[in-house]
């Protein structure tokens, strides 16, 4: 199986990736997974993306009860939009003028993978994980937002079986704006809550 | 022992119920919990920061396998109580800046808890 | 709080926390980079979710072995490995635990794959 796409530089597999090729085969000889199974399941996770959600967010920005059933059960509500959500618990936390949330997972990276596709760096890396539960306001600052003073911050650390996302306030200005052009507006930062959408 | 409940009998309403035998809730919404300084060996999901810290129960998630005994190819069951409980910021960090009102929660299974006033 | 290093070490409290359980730590500034993930790594995360039995295949392992076994891992190695060396030694270590495969299989494969891969000509 090629490895990668490096034109035109030749590097020495590591051992993690020599690992990863002896486990895959061992696995595929001895019929414990195939080559088709890992391939669909590369496919399948790459097509989960932020848009996804973002398409929650957008429904709920413009129907009041859609934003109700998204806050009181996250999973039915991605189903109820024909979003397939395999193993997925949504909690969904919502941005109000007095309330910003953000979401970690301080002892891995638990994260909406099902709905959001795979977490960035940034959220699986010790300086995050370490610090956004004990200075929020600081690491936030980092990506550039910037809470006010006056707004109280609440940190969700996702240390078992349920999954968050944040549902951000609609900006001003977007009256009368069709659900697609307000999903534009709402990126994967904002859902995990170190960033604020884009104004109208 | 603990009574085993029905899955999702027990009051208080569980968010994401499961098909799982599970212990009874001990725990409502609202009440003071403390969760328990400990620190055994093994795989375990209360994170070091909130141990021997006091709360409030938010809400019952549902009743799941226990993380610490699936680790060890187990099959975690009777299945646990999950509660998210929310602690303040400023009783969890000394050097804690920013407003009294800033809150963190955390996802805690029951038998990490107990009532704040005492076993 | 503290993790002691050096001639003041305190084997109990390295043991009692974990190396992985690092809310509240000291740490540096987030680099919000992005990183492109390798073809390598997707497979390693796809290798999880079949195993793991997300869409109701047989599951061979659970998310809390996965975890379990990148705990495990000695924290200077935790801290310079990427996410998916963790998730790949994490994944082939709890393969070990499961009998899935043995060490001494995997030690021939490797001896294999080594050898196919190191000479370019042969590939």
């Amino acid at each position: 199986m090629a490895q990668g796409a490096d034109l035109g530089e030749y590097r020495p597999l590591t051992y993690f990736q020599l690992m990863e090729i002896s486990l895959r085969e061992l696995l595929v000889e001895k019929g414990v997974v195939s080559e088709q199974a890992i391939g669909d399941a590369v496919a399948d996770m790459r097509a989960r993306a932020p848009e996804r959600g973002a398409k929650l967010v957008a429904r709920a920005w413009v129907d009041p009860g859609y934003r109700e059933r998204l806050l009181e059960n996250g999973t039915r509500a991605c189903e109820e939009l024909g979003l397939e959500v395999p193993a997925l618990r949504l909690v969904v936390v919502e941005n109000t003028p007095a309330l910003h949330n953000v979401i970690v997972c301080t002892l891995c990276s638990c994260y909406p993978r099902t709905l959001l596709g795979i977490p960035p760096e940034w959220y699986k890396s010790r300086n995050y994980r370490s610090r956004v539960v004990r200075e929020p306001r600081a690491v936030l600052a980092e990506f550039g937002t910037r809470i006010p003073e006056s707004v109280q911050i609440r940190v969700h650390d996702s240390t078992a079986d349920m999954r968050y996302l944040v549902l951000p306030m609609r900006p001003a200005g977007t009256g009368g704006w069709s659900e697609e052009r307000l999903a534009a507006l709402v990126t994967r930062d904002c859902m995990i809550g170190v960033a604020l959408p884009r104004q109208g | 022992m603990p009574p085993v409940a029905a899955p999702g009998g027990a009051a208080p309403r569980a968010q994401y119920p499961t098909g799982h035998p599970s212990l009874a809730a001990r725990f409502a919404p609202g009440q003071r919990v403390r969760v328990r300084k400990a620190a055994p060996l093994g795989h375990v999901r209360t994170p070091w920061y909130v141990r021997g810290c006091s709360g409030a129960i938010e809400r019952l998630c549902g009743a799941f396998p226990n993380p610490e005994e699936l680790a060890q190819q187990r099959s975690g069951l009777p299945a646990q109580p999950l509660y998210r409980v929310r602690f303040l910021q400023r009783e969890l960090w000394p050097d804690y800046r920013g407003r009294p009102e800033d809150t963190l929660e955390v996802e805690i299974f029951q038998h990490w808890l107990e009532p704040e006033a005492g076993p | 709080m503290h993790r002691p290093d050096g001639p003041d070490a305190r084997p109990d409290l390295l043991v009692e926390r974990g190396h992985h359980d690092m809310g509240g730590l000291p740490a540096g500034k987030v680099e919000p980079a992005e990183h492109d993930y390798a073809e390598w790594e997707r497979r390693v995360d796809a290798l999880m979710v079949l195993l793991t039995g997300v869409r109701g295949e047989r599951k061979l392992m659970t998310v809390d072995e996965l975890r379990k076994n990148v705990e495990a891992i000695a924290p200077e190695a935790y801290d310079t490995m990427s996410y998916y060396e963790r998730w790949i030694t994490s994944i082939t270590q709890t393969m070990i635990q499961r009998g899935v495969i043995t060490t001494d299989e995997l030690a021939r494969k490797l001896e294999q794959v080594q050898g196919r891969t190191e000479d370019p000509c042969r590939r």
